[in-house]
């Protein structure tokens, strides 16, 4: 006669078994769902504890040549730096969304944000983003305009910015603006006034 | 991380206030002003200098007056050459270059190099234990240190440690227009400045030396003529010509191109100019060169792009750079139908760099400049007036290059508003907006870029004559209607 501990330790060992089998069967989709996430190039704005705050966002809109103050919520970091670069990574998300109003292209990103005393910023692109960029010179005005009015606005303090790609400077963003002078704020924000009028 | 480059200066455009403006005490002020300056002026000279150049660096010093004679440091000419080190004790003072040692003493003409006695031509001079010798004995004394050969030219204070110069040769094309070819053997950047009647090339940092005659002749009535010039370390090479001159180059810099401008010689060769050009009188005759007069332009117009320079991909086979020399053309025969004599600056698919395009403007001295642009995104034209950098500051009667356009944005603006209004007028969407699009930021006059795009989803629409015609025409009419103001504005 087979003892009894022997039968529930071989039953146990057989359910151990099946578990393993039913695991193993299901693996290779999970690996596929994986590499599928991987493939989605859209920049992922890194977790930021605390409460949402309100930022503006200068959106640009190709249909009427515009740039329109959008209001938006959002939990931003505590430092300027930190706030600089994740509400600029909040406005490229809007562009490169699927139904967006300014598209950019695929892999745009913002690099990094450096605030350099007193009032200048930095606004560092990476490559993707200048040399997938549409050519035109309204289409690259509302790029840099939004990008400079939509820091300006949230970052109390900066009085010129400058655009680098790569951590280089660049003669232009895609043939048209200017990327080798740096930007005055109030002269922007003169552009910006004109930019809100339809054409 | 390093954004900032280089500030670069352009000499502005003749400007007058209207002395019936000016309040008397201000009058009096600039008059004392002005003859400050001038007193200052006259009393201190261009500072004399020597360029040295090598294999390991080229150089420029300041040279030193003591007593009637030039000086110059002896560390300082060695000090770019290699290991040097100096001493002075009492009147002594030991100088070592590398293994060789040379021992000067002060007061005195006679030094001692490499163990042998050497004469200076003057006394060694010690100032708080700096050693100075004079400047002529440089080409006898450097091959004693050096032990290699080193020419001397005094006169233009040159001086070339081994085998470095770089000569040129010069040779005109029969072609037309002729063209000016010059072959260097080594390759050269000089600062190139057009001025009527000529092109002037400035080699401040490279060993160029004169081929066999400083005067060189072509047989040729367009460029007749060049001069090599040497002074105070520095040469230059100025070309004289009957009609405005622009410089590519070529080979890795090792040759530069120098050609009549696009419709420069034109113009001058043919009657069928249909009518004298509105904006001056013509020009001054060119120096030396017994050829036809300059024709002065009011307008200046810029097909954007052009050769490698594609611009924007407007459909698969339609290119920026192909839509802006139509549109260029065309705008300007409807200028020049309006008696507006009209250069423009690109005729053909040749590149020009956005800094070539300021140049050229400027040197042409013309009452607008008009960049045109085209876009497949939005409908219409989008007149551009320049968004001018904040921190580029003028200095004295200098403009800076990247704000030379400060003082004529208000003109601009005033010509853009003509033109959207006449494109209004003829029922074509337009728009005035500011744009940091460049080089309208560099040009010394009224300045403004245009964006055409269709006026419906149909972007072919942007090749189509008739489409074309209407904005060329359309155009030139806000030009003409603001041809008083621009004029009274200058």
């Amino acid at each position: 006669m087979i003892p009894r501990y022997l039968i529930i330790a071989v039953a146990i060992l057989l359910a151990i078994t099946l578990g393993m089998s039913l695991y193993l069967w299901r693996m290779p989709g999970r690996v596929k769902r994986g590499e599928l996430s991987a493939e989605n190039t859209q920049p992922v704005a890194p977790p930021v504890s605390g409460s949402s705050e309100q930022a503006t966002l200068y959106v640009a809109y190709d249909d009427a040549g515009v740039l329109r103050p959008k209001l938006v919520r959002m939990p931003l970091p505590v430092g300027r730096q930190e706030r600089a670069a994740e509400i600029l990574r909040a406005l490229l998300t809007l562009y490169l969304d699927k139904f967006s109003p300014h598209p950019l292209g695929p892999g745009s990103e913002i690099r990094n944000v450096y605030l350099v005393d007193p009032g200048l910023a930095v606004i560092d692109l990476n490559a993707a983003f200048a040399d997938s960029h549409r050519s035109g010179v309204l289409v690259e005005e509302l790029t840099v305009v939004s990008l400079v009015q939509t820091l300006s606005a949230n970052i109390p303090g900066i009085t010129r910015v400058k655009i680098l790609v790569e951590g280089r400077e660049r003669d232009t963003l895609a043939g048209h603006a200017d990327l080798s002078n740096f930007y005055d704020v109030p002269a922007v924000t003169q552009v910006v006034a004109q930019l809100q009028n339809a054409q | 991380m390093r954004w900032s480059k280089p500030r670069r200066s352009v000499a502005p455009a003749s400007r007058r206030l209207s002395p019936g403006r000016l309040v008397p005490a201000v009058r009096s002020v600039t008059a004392a002003i002005l003859l400050a300056s001038t007193l200052l002026l006259h009393s201190s000279p261009e500072e004399k200098r020597i360029s040295i150049y090598s294999n390991a660096a080229n150089y420029s010093l300041p040279v030193l007056e003591r007593s009637g004679d030039e000086y110059i440091g002896l560390l300082e000419v060695f000090e770019p050459l290699g290991a040097v080190s100096a001493k002075a004790s009492g009147l002594h003072w030991k100088f070592r270059y590398y293994d060789v040692e040379s021992d000067f003493t002060a007061g005195k003409t006679r030094a001692r190099i490499r163990g042998s006695d050497f004469d200076l031509p003057g006394s060694f001079l010690l100032e708080n234990g700096r050693g100075l010798v004079p400047l002529s004995c440089l080409g006898t004394l450097m091959p004693r240190i050096l032990g290699g050969p080193v020419m001397f030219n005094q006169n233009s204070r040159r001086l070339f440690v081994g085998n470095v110069a770089v000569h040129f040769t010069a040779q005109v094309s029969k072609t037309t227009p002729p063209k000016l070819v010059m072959n260097f053997t080594a390759p050269v950047n000089p600062m190139i400045a057009t001025e009527p009647g000529q092109l002037r090339m400035a080699f401040n940092h490279e060993a160029v030396v004169a081929p066999g005659s400083q005067a060189l002749t072509f047989d040729s009535k367009i460029i007749p003529s060049a001069s090599f010039q040497e002074n105070n370390g520095a040469a230059a090479l100025v070309v004289a010509a009957s009609v405005p001159l622009m410089a590519s180059f070529a080979n890795n810099g090792r040759t530069i191109i120098v050609e009549p401008l696009p419709q420069a010689v034109a113009p001058a060769q043919t009657a069928l100019v249909p009518r004298p050009p509105v904006s001056t009188s013509i020009a001054s005759p060119v120096p030396g060169g017994g050829a036809p007069n300059i024709r002065r332009y009011f307008a200046v117009v810029d097909p954007s792009h052009g050769g490698d320079e594609r611009g924007a991909s407007l459909t698969t086979q339609l290119a920026e750079k192909d839509v802006t020399l139509a549109l260029g053309r065309r705008l300007r025969q409807e200028l020049e139908a309006r008696g507006l004599a009209t250069l423009l600056l690109r005729d053909g698919d040749s590149t020009l760099s956005l800094d070539q395009r300021a140049s050229l403007t400027n040197s042409a001295h013309p009452v607008i400049y008009i960049c045109v642009h085209a876009a497949s995104q939005g409908n219409g034209v989008r007149v551009y007036a320049a968004l001018v950098p904040a921190e580029a500051e003028n200095r004295g009667p200098f403009l800076s290059w990247d704000a030379a356009q400060a003082a004529f944005q208000l003109l601009s603006r005033t010509a853009g508003s003509s033109l959207v209004a006449e494109l209004q007028n003829k029922q074509i969407r337009a728009r005035s907006l500011i744009a940091p699009l460049r080089p309208l930021n560099n040009i010394t006059t009224a300045a403004i870029a245009l964006e055409v795009a269709p006026l419906s989803q149909d972007v072919s629409q942007l090749n189509s004559p008739a489409y074309q015609q209407s904005i060329a025409g359309a155009i030139a009419a806000g030009v003409a209607n603001a041809r008083d103001k621009l004029e009274a504005g200058r």
